[in-house]
């Protein structure tokens, strides 16, 4: 230290955990603290980290909720590994996200709420501050609350309320600690509490005195400094994967000039986007929270059958009671995107952690042979793209199309420079038409295989679809057994055929190293972060990310027949690897499985590649 | 397109009637409610492309192949949710769902009874002939305790539903009853059915020849039409039974059948029927009444409007758009916190 200021250190990255209990606004601080900093220019990436339940018994390890944000001056694509800093303010939280903390990191605790019914009720034998728990850590001691309790002093407010100010109090330290300007978390408090000038004073003084305590203790070893990252030029919004799915699912209905159907049953991690699309009926969404998993499908299959666009969102279990539905609409051939917001199973499993084990379900989970088309958004912000994708290709193509996202997406949120919904592909819509006068409800255009969308209310073109076999052209009802498989492979090519509207796959890397890195999905930001690393350490190593689950990419065989080791990387027992087995015979590929209901770290990746580099 | 498409014609019966070759067994029930239903349709006034009928599985789920409409032969007992979405994606649609007693009180219990809470503006058919017909015989959930069928070889030990109770205790605001052996009934309750606004629930009491042979001859039977059908109309007493000599009186919190000129019984003692009655308690009442002891009633029992949920919707979509501000996904996504990188 030179005349008391402390010194700066600079840094490329930095990750933040904060972690309270399920009431004490964590995720409100890390999503101001993310908020901040993206204004400030740094590219960033979230992660909340919540338990099933809403409000845990206090001071539980269960009850902790934990929000991750790392933010650099580089491009950042995962919300990090570790954290640089964690917070923690009560002994359940220390206890519970401490394995999530870098050693020899900074670890903030809340000193006040370090007492014995605390520090047992969180399962530690004695207390972590003192029995050497904490030796590889750089720890504060911060009396939090008594400080925000001191802070608020001859405000009008009771105690619960002062107390609950304290996360804003945490949220002053960070923004010292990183040298950030508390002018927009002031501006959201004042407009938080407009009604309350109290709690807003109070919040304001909390957050205020926070940033004086971090500068005046010397238990903070220097302040960091992240400068802006190199980003593209234009205007940014922060967005989250279950807003961006919303959003991306209403841009494809307006550029269709359709309404948007939505048929939804309540479930984690999914529900965020029913919210969503209920907030916005002023522009033609119509939602409909069915009364069960099944109302919500058929009801979206019947919007979609009388001309609008169709929609159900789910999570898992849902998606599971779903697929007579699906298979009616794979039947019927009509427009229908289903959105499967995947979490951690079987079962009810780990409704809050995500997991990729669903595209066994996508892919083929119903009776028959039923294909349908399966598409995967890979980060929060191209939650977007991927949801305007499946509704372009479901209305098109005249069939269901399932968008996985996961717990991870659905949550996490990046700074998004978003387009101009003219900016997105057209939708260009079969219609339906009369050949000499009549019209045959299963006549298809020959490029797509699609059939005519003939929409209720318009006259001539009166018929019946449904669920049994139908007679090619006709339509009718048919048990005629040639014709039944050349309908179940009609389906099929139909399906095969979205392949020609689909962009080819890219690889990251010059293409003749000797590892594939092969990600889906979720995984993109661990995998390309990792990949990224290695391939600046000149380790040979590739990397392609599959958006396009069914049917792939046509250049995915060209491309795989370059390398002699692939590895799939995924959140399951390696699902994809064996559907790209199947589809890839005599290829050597490898599965790389993480089953954690937690998302890839880097430094695992580089060690799995670099093992896979050595032989 | 057609043009002048908003003009109703002068439909007549052929007009609803497909192409296709009608499948039900000979002698079933069905045939007549089809028959009632195409002509029912040309007294409407409805232009004959919005109709739609959507339907589950059964045997009466094969409507919709019958009717030169449009038509959705859907999944099991999912016919009303999928009805919901058809009328909430175009509310202008005369939207029709057929449904067995299976499909609508099994399998499909759960849409059944929302759809009726929702209130939406479509007519739901059920066709009840308390047994599975095209699954060949099994008993369902209105077949009476004791039924024996293949899979209550020994006759049925469970309880049956009753359709009425369940559209009262879901707060339906449309309940009819007719029997398929009346094709006039039928033809005037599927009008009258048509024109209620909110969910129209008319239970059809249905005959499969093949495997529940004469199970409403109870009602139906000739010999037992006087005195066991009442047909209700409404600010009509109820009287029924040979030259409308019986009547319906209530006596306390009950319903007895009385004589008229017997015991000084008068028309005034006679229960007048109030279909539009909010309460319905004397609907209920009136829906269980079942021989041996009372006439079964028919025609339109309960009859009461209420707010529909696509009514609903649209009001609300009009209040959220006048206060919007936004009017494009474009707005939207510039709405809220941005910020620019220059």
């Amino acid at each position: 230290m030179v005349n008391g200021k402390k010194t700066t250190t600079e840094l490329e990255k930095v990750v933040i955990r904060f972690a309270g209990d399920s009431g004490d606004g964590m995720q409100l601080t890390g999503s101001q603290f993310s908020f901040t900093s993206a204004l400030w220019g740094n590219d960033l990436a979230t992660f909340p980290d919540f338990p099933a339940e809403i409000r845990a018994p206090q001071g539980t390890v269960e009850g902790v909720s934990g929000f991750q944000v790392q933010i650099g001056k580089i491009d950042i694509y995962t919300p990090g590994d570790q954290a640089d800093v964690l917070v923690a303010m009560n002994p359940a939280a220390l206890k519970s996200n401490l394995q999530f903390a870098r050693k020899g990191g900074n670890v903030i605790v809340d000193l006040d709420a370090f007492v014995d019914r605390n520090i047992e009720k969180a399962g530690f034998a004695s207390n972590p501050l003192e029995d050497g728990t904490l030796a590889d850590y750089n720890v504060v001691e911060a009396p939090i609350s008594s400080l925000t309790k001191t802070a608020l002093e001859g405000l009008q407010l009771d105690n619960k309320s002062i107390m609950r100010s304290k996360n804003m109090f945490a949220l002053g330290m960070m923004y010292w600690l990183f040298d950030r300007s508390l002018k927009e978390t002031e501006k959201y408090i004042d407009s938080k509490f407009k009604k309350t000038p109290a709690l807003a004073e109070g919040n304001k003084r909390a957050l205020n005195a926070g940033f004086h305590y971090a500068e005046t203790i010397e238990a903070l070893p220097s302040m960091y400094k992240i400068p802006p990252a190199i980003i593209e030029k234009g205007v940014y919004r922060h967005i989250s994967g279950n807003t961006a799915t919303a959003w991306g699912l209403m841009a494809a209905a307006e550029r269709a000039r359709k309404k948007l159907f939505l048929g939804s049953y309540p479930i984690t991690p999914a529900s965020d986007i029913l919210h969503e699309l209920s907030r916005h009926k002023n522009l033609g969404v119509i939602t409909m929270q069915a009364e069960d998993e099944i109302a919500a499908v058929c009801s979206a299959i019947g919007a979609s059958y009388a001309g609008q666009l169709g929609v159900t969102t789910s999570s898992g279990p849902g998606i599971a009671l779903k697929g007579e539905a699906i298979g009616l609409a794979i039947m019927a051939e009509i427009p229908l995107v289903v959105v499967d917001v995947q979490r951690g199973g079987p079962s009810t499993g780990l409704p809050t952690k995500t997991e990729q084990a669903d595209i066994n379900i996508a892919v083929f989970g119903r009776n028959s042979e039923s294909p349908a088309v399966v598409l995967a958004a890979s980060t929060p912000a191209n939650c977007f793209e991927f949801a305007y994708m499946a509704a372009k290709i479901a209305m098109e193509h005249m069939t269901p199309v399932i968008l996985l996202t996961d717990g991870y997406l659905a949550n996490g949120s990046e700074p998004w420079k978003f387009p101009k919904t003219a900016d997105m592909p057209p939708i260009n819509l079969e219609e339906a038409k009369k050949s000499n006068g009549v019209y045959y409800p299963y006549e298809r255009d020959t490029e797509k295989l699609a059939r005519g969308w003939a929409v209720p209310g318009t006259p001539g073109f009166e018929h019946r679809i449904g669920g049994l076999e139908k007679q090619e052209k006709t339509g009718n009802v048919s048990y005629d057994p040639t014709n039944h498989e050349k309908m179940v492979r009609t389906r099929a090519e139909k399906v095969e055929r979205v392949a020609n509207y689909i962009p080819d796959l890219e690889v990251q890397g010059n293409g003749d190293g000797k590892l594939l890195v092969v990600g889906w999905g979720g995984t993109f930001g661990g995998l390309r972060t990792a990949v990224t690393e290695l391939q600046h350490a000149n380790k040979k190593v590739d990397f392609v990310h599959f958006n396009y689950i069914n049917p792939l990419p046509k250049n995915t065989k060209a491309i795989f027949e370059k390398y002699n080791k692939i590895v799939v990387c995924e959140l399951n027992m390696g699902q994809f690897a064996s559907l790209l087995r199947s589809k890839f015979p005599g290829m050597n590929i490898l599965s790389y499985s993480k089953i954690q209901g937690q998302p890839f770290l880097v430094t695992e990746l580089k060690e799995v590649f670099i093992e896979h580099l050595k032989d | 397109m057609e043009a002048l498409a908003d003009i109703p014609k002068a439909y007549t019966k052929k007009d609803f009637e497909s192409d296709q070759l009608v499948r039900w067994c000979p002698g079933c029930g069905d045939y007549s409610i089809l028959s009632a239903m195409t002509n029912a349709l040309p007294q409407l006034g409805i232009p004959r492309e919005n109709f739609v009928f959507v339907s589950g599985i059964g045997c009466a789920a094969r409507f919709p192949y019958y009717m030169n409409t449009y038509g959705f032969h859907t999944i099991h007992g999912r016919g009303p949710a999928v009805a919901t979405g058809v009328k909430l994606a175009n509310p202008k649609l005369s939207v029709w769902e057929v449904q067995g007693d299976g499909d609508a009180l099994a399998i499909g219990g759960n849409h059944f009874i929302h759809a009726l809470r929702r209130n939406i503006d479509i007519n739901i058919l059920l066709f009840n002939n308390e047994i599975y017909g095209l699954t060949k015989g099994q008993y369902s959930p209105t077949s009476p305790t004791g039924l024996v069928t293949k899979s209550t070889p020994y006759g049925s030990v469970e309880r049956p539903f009753h359709a009425a109770e369940l559209v009262i205790g879901a707060q339906g605001t449309f309940y009819a009853r007719t029997i398929d052996t009346n094709p006039k009934l039928m033809t005037e309750i599927f009008v009258h059915a048509a024109k209620h606004i909110g969910t129209s629930l008319v239970e059809v009491l249905q005959n499969c020849v093949i495997f529940n042979d004469d199970a409403h001859a109870g009602v139906t039977a000739k010999q037992n039409r006087d005195d066991f059908q009442l047909h209700v109309k409404h600010g009509q007493p109820l009287l029924f039974g040979k030259d409308n000599k019986k009547g319906i009186r209530l006596n306390g919190l009950k319903l007895e059948v009385v004589t008229l000129s017997e015991n000084g019984i008068t028309e005034k003692d006679i229960l007048v029927h109030d279909a539009n009655n909010e309460d319905p308690a004397l609907h209920l009442m009136l829906a269980r009444m079942a021989p041996p002891h009372f006439p079964m009633a028919l025609g339109v029992i309960r009859e009461v409007r209420a707010k529909t949920y696509d009514e609903a919707i649209a009001e609300e979509r009009e209040k959220i758009t006048e206060n919007a501000k936004y009017h494009s996904v474009d707005d939207l996504l510039k709405s809220g916190e941005t910020w620019e990188i220059k």
